[in-house]
């Protein structure tokens, strides 16, 4: 009785905690403590849930085998990975729990009705979810990643449209497996039997490759769309794990991230004015440009020198810089800030301008300037930056290409048409510093390049900025307010 | 335990993981994404019931070992990366007091 009293009070304590950190991690001021509290209530949640079910010694061996296994490699993850590489990890993390769910499935479906702790059929059922949704989600989660990687690329028949016939024979044979899994136990079958395993099989097999086949055909800026929607379906199976082992505090959870992840995956898609539907079944970004081989040939491209930038900066009296996610892998953030300093010695206006999505996912590009100590407060949303683009004298591009290009605003056949981009072009002058005319990371040509007031400033954006600092030195900018 | 109750955590559940999440800054969706994603790794407790039921059966306890693993792996990472990513946008506080904007 008092154990059962204890198991609740800390269940309680739990989901209080959990529903507090997901409402935390949204303000930056509570971010922390709120990743803090949830991560306790994950502590408490394992300490009731030991309380409550008392495991026999033989269990305990086989609870520190996993335990050390994945939280040693989770820690080891966790520490070495870029900053630039959070979006694949956190696709990596994300399909580890589907896989989880998936595993639990399995085992309690090889587990003796007798011993049942849910009626057949409800067990049945839940376990046939839990398996389809864990499966799409690892599956989906590992390609998410091969592709963030670099390591897979859109395939060509994904960029058919018999794309859609594979994936609805899929999930076809998925609904089919899933059928077959309750079936026979809802119609009655032996009280010690299990569930049928060439049912499950099925099962498992349509639903990874669905997985796969959904996933497979989307690409560049979409991406993190399916991150999250994939994260939302990671919670929708630990819920249904939940009701495989009979557990209100896993449903709760996953039904608070399923449910969350969703709210996400909406702002999201709200963010770079797409809908959830075009981004799954159009597959359009990546799919498209790919096809189109490039997008076309430049011509007109003007291109300068670091030295005619470092003039024209000098005279100008507002800037605005575009970060992407060539900087940030260029590690080129603390040059980029000792040039900003030297134009604000000089009385000139610096902001930064970030979009929505830059670098490979909403707020990733927030996070890769943290790194380099850029204060948060200097970086403007694009809605605050755009209507300034007129006002402004000079914009420096620095690794930044889908993301300022006016195709997506004057050109409905581009792939890219609808998603906001940072309007650039409005600017006196833009200089665009790129390695080269490759095309950006959905592969579409760039208009902005071809514009008469666009400079290209070809090279490293590292090497470009030092140059630049150097130019901006000789030139004499920033000394004498430094003197002063 | 009765289906009724599992069905009711799961609609409540849900309507206070809709209502939790309102309007997020876009500084926050990526942290919030791995946030969140740690919090699904919540399956361990899944994985525990399942090797405590296993009895002496080593297919089952291999199995639930290995998902504890993958949940734990998802638990630990996914708390630690979102920490370290937040902790940078703590980190600036100070310093970022010094300088001023146009």
């Amino acid at each position: 009785m008092t154990v059962s009293v204890a198991k609740i009070a800390i269940d309680l304590a739990a989901v209080l905690l959990l529903a507090l950190g997901i409402k935390g991690l949204s303000k930056v001021r509570s971010a922390r403590s709120a990743n803090g509290l949830a991560a306790l209530a994950m502590g408490l949640a394992v300490v009731g849930l030991l309380i409550q079910v008392q495991p026999p010694p033989v269990a305990w061996l086989w609870i520190a085998i996993g335990s050390a296994v994945g939280g040693f490699l989770g820690t080891l993850t966790a520490r070495t990975v870029a900053m630039t590489a959070m979006p694949q990890t956190v696709a990596l993390f994300n399909g580890c729990g589907g896989m989880s769910s998936l595993l639990v499935a399995l085992g309690v479906a090889l587990v003796p009705q007798g011993e049942s702790l849910m009626a057949p059929v409800v067990e049945a059922v839940s376990i046939a979810i839990s398996v389809l949704v864990g499966a799409i989600t690892f599956s989906g989660s590992i390609v998410a990643m091969g592709k963030l990687q670099g390591w897979l690329s859109t395939p060509a028949w994904a960029q058919t449209r018999a794309r859609h016939a594979v994936n609805i024979a899929l999930a076809v044979a998925a609904l089919i497996g899933l059928i077959a899994t309750v079936v026979p136990i809802a119609g009655g079958a032996q009280a010690d039997a299990t569930a049928p395993i060439a049912a499950l099989t099925l099962l498992v097999l349509a639903s990874s490759l669905l997985g796969i086949g959904v996933t497979m055909p989307i690409g560049g800026a979409d991406m993190p769309v399916v991150i999250s929607l994939l994260n939302s379906y990671s919670g929708v199976a630990a819920a249904a794990a939940g009701f495989v082992v009979g557990s209100q505090l896993l449903i709760v959870a996953g039904a608070m991230v399923g449910a969350a992840g969703l709210i996400l995956t909406k702002v999201m898609c709200d963010g770079m004015n797409r809908s959830l539907v075009s981004v799954l079944f159009g597959g359009a970004l990546g799919g498209t440009a790919a096809a189109s081989g490039g997008g076309g040939e430049y011509t007109n491209i003007t291109s300068c020198s670091p030295e005619e930038c470092a003039l024209t900066l000098e005279a100008a009296e507002r800037v605005v810089i575009v970060p992407g996610y060539g900087l940030a892998v260029a590690q080129a953030q603390h040059v980029l800030r000792e040039v900003t300093n030297l134009l604000e010695q000089h009385g000139v206006a610096v902001d930064y301008a970030i979009h929505p999505v830059a670098g490979r996912m909403p707020g990733h590009m927030n996070v890769l300037l943290a790194e380099a100590d850029v204060p948060y407060e200097q970086l403007k949303e694009m809605d605050v930056i755009n209507p300034e683009f007129p006002a402004t004298d000079v914009v420096l591009v620095l690794g930044a290409n889908d993301v300022v290009n006016p195709q997506a605003k004057k050109d409905p056949t581009s792939p890219l048409y609808g998603m906001p981009v940072l309007d650039v072009q409005e600017a006196t002058s833009v200089f665009v510093v790129k390695r080269g005319m490759s095309a950006g990371y959905s592969g579409i040509k760039n208009d902005l390049f071809e514009l008469t007031n666009t400079s290209m400033v070809f090279g490293d954006a590292k090497a470009v900025l030092g140059t630049l600092l150097q130019e901006l030195r000789e030139l004499g900018v920033g000394k004498a307010a430094a003197k002063v | 335990m009765a289906l009724n109750e599992l069905l009711w955590v799961l609609l409540l559940g849900s309507l206070l993981g809709l209502e939790l999440i309102g309007k997020v800054p876009p500084t926050l969706h990526t942290p919030l994404m791995s946030g969140a994603n740690a919090i699904s790794g919540i399956t361990v407790l899944a994985a525990l019931t399942l090797i405590a039921r296993a009895g002496d059966r080593v297919p089952l306890l291999v199995l639930g070992a290995v998902s504890l693993g993958f949940a734990l792996y998802n638990v630990v990472g996914g708390f630690l990366v979102t920490d370290r990513m937040l902790a940078m946008f703590s980190r600036r506080k100070p310093a970022s007091s010094r300088s001023t904007k146009s």
